[in-house]
């Protein structure tokens, strides 16, 4: 999902149609609340955090150990393991098996991995129809768009506009938007699907390093429609996705949905450990720049990511800018210091798209420090050459200014009697405070000239 | 008990009141109050915008102007969390003095004088809590947290006789100034803004008012250009109010 624009001048059109705006930030506050009252059911709810933060660190410390225990177990389970350095490795094993079968058609469960992969893409190009089995992507996959969201793939649609699309292309009544009547609608669609494909490709949430088996969170079960009904089963997951033993299954599984949605427990969640008779069961483990951002220190923690979205929903930047506004398949504040490690140059505006409120840090399960890492983000991007000219001159005007007092002190007395005689000068189109804010008003006497005449012994 | 009165840059050029209530409200709670006329600005507008290693001079200047009090004070949350997490000098035991004796106006008064508020101020009120001061330094207790509610600032605005503190719909959405984000996320800042401005505005206050001026002037800007009677006030404003 490249774009030539940066965060803010997508964020810029999204705000266009306020209403809408103001529709797009309660509909994922009311998630924020749902989540709030969830957690609140849990007294244990912080030290539950804690734990989870901390498993997820031993693996990220002895992750080469855990990834090969993970092999060895799921091979000896009879599980084919591959490895994939990056996202086109993977997208060309997928493409080798579906070829090894003479497989052109393959239904696809939620996986935010084979987003960030391009996977649909690469195989469109190669021939193969891939059917997104999540009603969320395949609603956006009807619409030609990128989820928005990683567990809300299509939080930014309204139903009335779903309604419209199922009539284009399911053919369900015009003006129907009852969300019953077309779930059933792609419930029927779907249904086909699952019966006539022949490989089914899953993500997968939580891989155990001692049992070499794998869980996947639904709440539709389309997972588990694909991979039963299926000759094939591939299942990607990124190589950060490992816990160590299947006892700490139960923190991560409480976490998941509490902090998604606010529900106790995904409706599904299916263990898959063993190929059944006659099926084939594939994982791809991949890496796409994950063993760069586990040398990056001061970034390392964002591999702990379970992506249950709680910071997107929490988010009063996301909330007001849309999913698709951050340009990149992982949207929201986790994107964005994930983003920056797969391209600096690319998404090198991400991290600037926070107030740094710190709001995503509190609610993630993990207790990933995202506003931290947006920050030292800002300072590698900046010392690596990744900010405007203009910015970095204005920066180092300001710098020398502030760290002279006199200088400051002049700086300041002028700006404040040119404000106050010529507003003209900063009450103007150039000046984005003003667009849709007035200035402050300039006082004639600053603090320190006051405290001169009044208090200075 | 010496106190050094750290005034953020904005507040000495823009708002000079909201630095004279600082002075006179720890003066009158027994405070002995110098404002170092060297001070300029904490760094945080180069260090949030990606320039952290532009800020070297302003810490050693930072340094030299407050290493010799018993406590620093300043009235913004945003700004102590900086200079808290972020002030380095060639004189290190001069900054890590100051690293651990500076404090945000309102836990100052509440965790080290510990006085209670003597102060009028009879009207309907809403409060903002700055993100940095909130999350940062913990000032108040946050909504994301499963851990009992307090809030600093809240304790003392209820003590301010005639006060009418409002319940908001969201009580710790962050405004959207942000910093450089203010005019670098135009749109977004603003649109965050006008949402908090319209929280309080339904709750039908007389004033917002909060423990960060930069907050209070980006609402003031778009309380100002919608027209609106509603004003600003910080919060040194209030506890100072007779």
């Amino acid at each position: 999902m490249h774009s030539d624009k940066t965060h803010s001048e997508l964020a810029e059109k999204f705000n266009i149609d306020e209403p809408r705006v103001n529709w797009h930030d309660e509909t994922l506050w009311w998630i924020r609340q749902k989540r709030d009252k969830a957690v609140w059911q849990l007294p244990e709810w912080e030290s539950l955090r804690e734990a989870a933060s901390q498993i997820k660190h031993n693996v990220l410390a002895h992750l080469s150990e855990y990834l090969e225990a993970f092999e060895r177990n799921a091979i000896a389970n009879g599980i084919t393991v591959h490895w994939a350095a990056d996202a086109k490795e993977h997208n060309e094993i997928v493409y080798s098996l579906l070829q090894k079968h003479g497989i052109t058609q393959m239904v696809k469960s939620k996986s935010m991995l084979t987003e960030e992969c391009h996977l649909n893409d690469y195989l469109a190009e190669h021939g193969v129809e891939v059917i997104d089995t999540d009603l969320g992507e395949r609603i956006v996959q009807l619409a030609k768009e990128p989820p928005s969201h990683i567990v809300l793939p299509c939080i930014h649609w309204k139903k009335e506009e779903i309604g419209e699309l199922f009539h284009k292309y399911l053919g369900t009544p015009e003006g129907n938007a009852d969300p019953q009547f077309l779930t059933h609608a792609a419930r029927l669609h779907l249904r086909e699907k699952f019966l006539t494909r022949k490989l089914a490709l899953t993500g997968v949430n939580f891989a155990i390093a001692e049992t070499g088996e794998f869980v996947v969170c639904t709440n539709e079960g389309n997972a588990d429609m694909g991979a039963h009904l299926a000759d094939v089963h591939i299942a990607s997951m990124g190589i950060e996705k490992l816990i160590p033993k299947r006892e700490h299954l139960g923190i991560f599984l409480r976490l998941l949905t509490r902090s998604a949605t606010g529900q106790p427990i995904t409706t599904y969640s299916s263990h898959f450990k063993q190929p059944r008779k006659g099926q084939e069961m594939h994982i791809v483990l991949v890496d796409n720049g994950r063993s760069v951002q586990l040398g990056r220190e001061a970034f390392r923690n964002s591999l702990k990511c379970i992506r249950c979205g709680a910071c997107m929903n929490t988010c009063p930047v996301y909330r007001r800018s849309g999913g698709h506004s951050y340009h990149t398949a992982v949207a929201g504040p986790i994107g964005s210091i994930l983003a920056p490690n797969l391209d600096m140059k690319q998404y090198a505006d991400l991290p600037f798209a926070s107030t740094l409120c710190g709001s995503c840090s509190n609610v993630c399960p993990v207790k990933i420090d995202i506003h931290d890492q947006l920050y030292k983000w800002r300072q590698v991007l900046v010392q690596d050459g990744y900010t405007p000219k203009a910015k970095t001159l204005a920066m180092k005007a300001m710098a020398t200014t502030l760290s002279k007092p006199g200088m400051y002190k002049s700086a300041g007395k002028v700006g404040r009697w040119m404000i106050r005689k010529v507003p003209g000068l900063v009450n103007n189109k150039l000046n984005p405070w003003y667009k849709q804010r007035e200035m402050p008003e300039a006082p004639k006497q600053s603090f320190r000239e006051w405290y001169a005449q009044n208090k200075k012994k | 008990m010496r106190v050094g009165l750290f005034v953020p840059c904005y507040v000495d050029q823009f708002y000079p009141q909201v630095a004279i209530a600082t002075l006179q409200l720890l003066e009158k709670l027994g405070c002995e109050v110098v404002f170092p006329t060297r001070q300029t600005c904490c760094g945080q507008p180069m260090a949030n915008s990606g320039y952290e290693h532009l800020t070297g001079d302003c810490n050693e200047l930072f340094v030299d102007n407050f290493k010799e009090f018993d406590y620093i004070v300043c009235p913004s949350g945003s700004c102590t969390l900086h200079i808290k997490d972020h002030l380095h000098a060639q004189d290190e035991g001069g900054a890590q003095h100051i690293r651990k004796r500076i404090y945000e106006l309102t836990e100052f008064i509440t965790d080290v004088l510990k006085q209670p508020i003597k102060a009028t101020f009879p009207h309907r009120v809403g409060m903002h809590q700055s993100c940095h001061g909130q999350r940062g330094l913990h000032i108040s207790q946050m909504s994301e947290l499963v851990a009992a509610p307090f809030s600093k600032p809240e304790s003392l605005l209820q003590q301010v006789s005639g006060l009418e503190l409002v319940t908001l719909d969201r009580k710790d959405e962050c405004c959207g100034f942000g910093g450089t984000f203010c005019v670098f996320e135009e749109a977004v800042s603003v649109k965050m803004g006008k949402d908090r401005v319209s929280d309080h505005v339904k709750h039908g206050v007389e004033y917002i008012t909060g423990a960060d001026m930069s907050c209070l002037m980006h609402l003031e800007g778009i309380l100002k250009r919608q027209n609106s009677p509603v004003r600003v006030k910080h919060i040194a404003e209030i506890l100072n109010a007779e």
